[in-house]
């Protein structure tokens, strides 16, 4: 018996949220007594593999075949079916992003496995099987659970704290024996951002709205972003009016993000605008009108004119750098 | 090309919620319903694609009981072509992919939502392709049809890709795929009392999750305010208390 953790990787490397899901995935197992087994696929070297067995990983199957950089999501559910099976997997845990919602829901069909997404914090109880997760973009929580033998679950980024165990992780390879009709996605272009802050990545995201006026105000945003290393992200009507990319559009239509400080200028806080940042640990707004909404869901917020504000922010924040 | 859209009927996004009976079932008393959102983006694209040429039919397709009907109805108004609605309590993503199954044979394009807005499952579109045995592409930004032949446009971490994949084909679809989501005009609405809304029973099926109970978030503490002219407190709160920067 075991509990599986799909750790995908951004060109061949881990990232906070992969040590999030194996410490997550690894306080399951324990509370099962089950071991846990983490599956990578694509070039991934040992060492960066072996980071793995910090947080509790106990074997890794490592899986090296091109064919998969196309991420044919019936081909990947396929590889992680072989590989819940090979290992006898009771829970399988994958990210609530892009890969794993691709992933998770054909493979719960494939394992004749029930399946809940975006689940925050550990379950609730593992026999039965309870897990939590916010309903209605976070306005609810609800006790879900799951009555099948095998389980998936996708895990909500951010609910759970890295925890380091350090122990023996055995690395494997791993074929799961696919044939080559079964990957069917060809990809024709790769279009990546380089050099921003990715947006899901972020601790720190500075965000505007419409109080801003304008797109050649922006640069004050920026300006703190770059002091904070934070992304930046925008309000629905500012992506739509096109003064920023549209890949900044966060809320219940964009984005959904979960950093440590969201900033939110002259954002009023629209019931669909929260449902994109109200998993943020501590939100910041700055806002003229007192009455604003968006104060409801900020912990710490000052009421005054943006353009007055940012720049005070600025040389708060240059100076505490200065300070160490 | 015949496309299939799935519609899940849901409460609106600015609906107060509550729960009834020790927090053991959603409270639908006065609740207005609309089509999901991602849904009904999926839609506009499905339109966008047929007044271009090329498709030959919109069906919408619910699983639902007869409190859905005026959700298919106004899909129906914005402009697809004929509504099927599997007559069922939606019980959990699992059930409600089976019941889509029976009934989302012989399309070439199905576009489900990234999620419903309300229990925010993101699971239906891939276990029914699943179900289908047919191939899926989920963080579907963008749809186009040359020749019969579907150019995707997907979201990945830090960027996006064009894909080519070959039919029948079902895409979960995102924030981009659609700007603004069409609404039903005078005409539309008229046409919609005439054209077929098909109620098929519900296969058996089993469901895999129980809801066991309801809660709404802990209330919130104030927010703590900072005076305008004193920006730089906020800094040090933020770095000193909140230890966050
Ligand atoms: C189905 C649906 C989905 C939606 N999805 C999203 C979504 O995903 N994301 C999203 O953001 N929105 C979404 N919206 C739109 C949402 O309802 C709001 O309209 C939007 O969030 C408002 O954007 P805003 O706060 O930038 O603008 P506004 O509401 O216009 O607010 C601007 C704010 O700036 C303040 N301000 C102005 N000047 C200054 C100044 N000089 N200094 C300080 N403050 C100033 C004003 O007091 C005001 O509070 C959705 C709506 C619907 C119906």
């Amino acid at each position: 018996m075991s509990v599986l953790v799909y750790t995908e990787n951004w060109d061949g490397k881990f990232k906070k949220l992969s040590y999030e899901m194996v410490s997550f995935a690894a306080a399951i197992a324990k509370e099962m007594g089950s071991s846990l087994t983490a599956l990578s696929i694509g070039h991934v070297a040992d060492e960066e593999l072996k980071s793995l067995g910090k947080y509790g990983a106990n074997k890794v199957l490592n899986v090296q075949d091109d064919r998969f950089e196309s991420l044919d999501n019936k081909a990947l559910a396929d590889a992680v079916a072989k590989a819940a099976e090979a290992e006898g997997a009771k829970v399988i845990i994958f990210a609530h992003n892009n890969e794993g919602k691709a992933i998770a829901p054909r493979l719960s069909v494939r394992m004749n496995a029930g399946m809940v997404s975006g689940v925050n914090g550990l379950p609730v109880s593992v026999e039965p099987f309870v897990v939590r997760k916010k309903l209605f973009t976070g306005k609810a929580f609800a006790n879900i659970q799951i009555k099948t033998d095998v389980k998936v679950i996708t895990f909500a980024q951010n609910s759970y704290e890295i925890v380091e165990q350090g122990g023996d992780v055995v690395i494997e390879a791993f074929d799961p024996q696919l044939s080559d009709d079964e990957f069917n996605t060809t990809v024709k272009e790769t279009n990546k951002i380089t050099g921003k802050v990715i947006l899901t990545d972020a601790e720190i995201v500075v965000s505007g709205g419409r109080g801003l006026k304008g797109p050649e105000n922006w640069g004050i945003l920026e300006e703190l972003a770059g002091l904070l290393d934070a992304g930046t992200a925008c309000s629905r009507p500012v992506a739509d009016e096109g003064w920023r990319p549209k890949e900044e559009h966060v809320g219940q239509t964009g984005k959904i993000i979960a950093p440590n400080v969201y900033f939110a200028i002259g954002i009023s806080g629209a019931i669909q605008h929260l449902g994109g940042v109200n998993s943020s640990k501590i939100i910041v707004a700055v806002n003229k009108d007192p009455e604003a909404p968006i104060f409801e869901a900020a912990d710490y917020g000052i009421i005054g004119d943006l353009f007055k504000v940012v720049p005070q922010l600025i040389d708060a924040v240059k100076e505490m750098k200065a300070n160490g | 090309m015949k496309i299939l859209v799935l519609i899940s009927n849901v409460p609106d996004t600015t609906t107060k919620i509550r729960f009834t009976g020790d927090n053991k079932a959603f409270d639908a008393t006065g609740v207005q319903w609309i089509i999901n959102p991602w849904d009904e983006l999926a839609l506009t694209r499905a339109m966008e694609l047929k007044e271009k040429g090329g498709v030959e039919s919109i069906t919408v397709a619910n699983v639902g009981t007869k409190i859905t009907e005026p959700t298919l109805r106004k899909a129906l108004a914005v402009g697809a072509d004929d509504a099927i609605r599997v007559d069922a309590e939606p019980l959990d993503a699992y059930f409600v992919a089976k019941q889509l199954a029976e009934v989302a044979k012989g399309y070439d394009l199905i576009m489900a939502g990234i999620e419903a807005s309300d229990y925010n499952g993101s699971g239906v579109g891939g276990m029914l392709a699943e179900l289908l045995e047919i191939n899926s592409v989920s963080a579907v930004s963008g749809i186009d049809l040359t020749d019969g032949q579907l150019k995707i446009l997907r979201e990945i971490d830090g960027g996006t890709q064009t894909l080519e994949i070959s039919t029948p084909v079902l895409t979960v679809v995102q924030k981009g795929i659609a700007i603004d989501p069409r609404i039903p005009a005078m005409r539309g609405i008229m046409m919609a009392r005439k054209k077929p809304l098909k109620v098929v029973p519900a296969v058996e099926a089993e469901t895999r999750t129980d809801f066991l109970s309801f809660e709404l978030p802990a209330p919130k503490a104030a927010c703590k305010m900072v005076e305008e002219d004193n920006a730089k407190e906020l800094i040090r709160l933020l770095h000193e208390e909140a230890k966050v920067l």
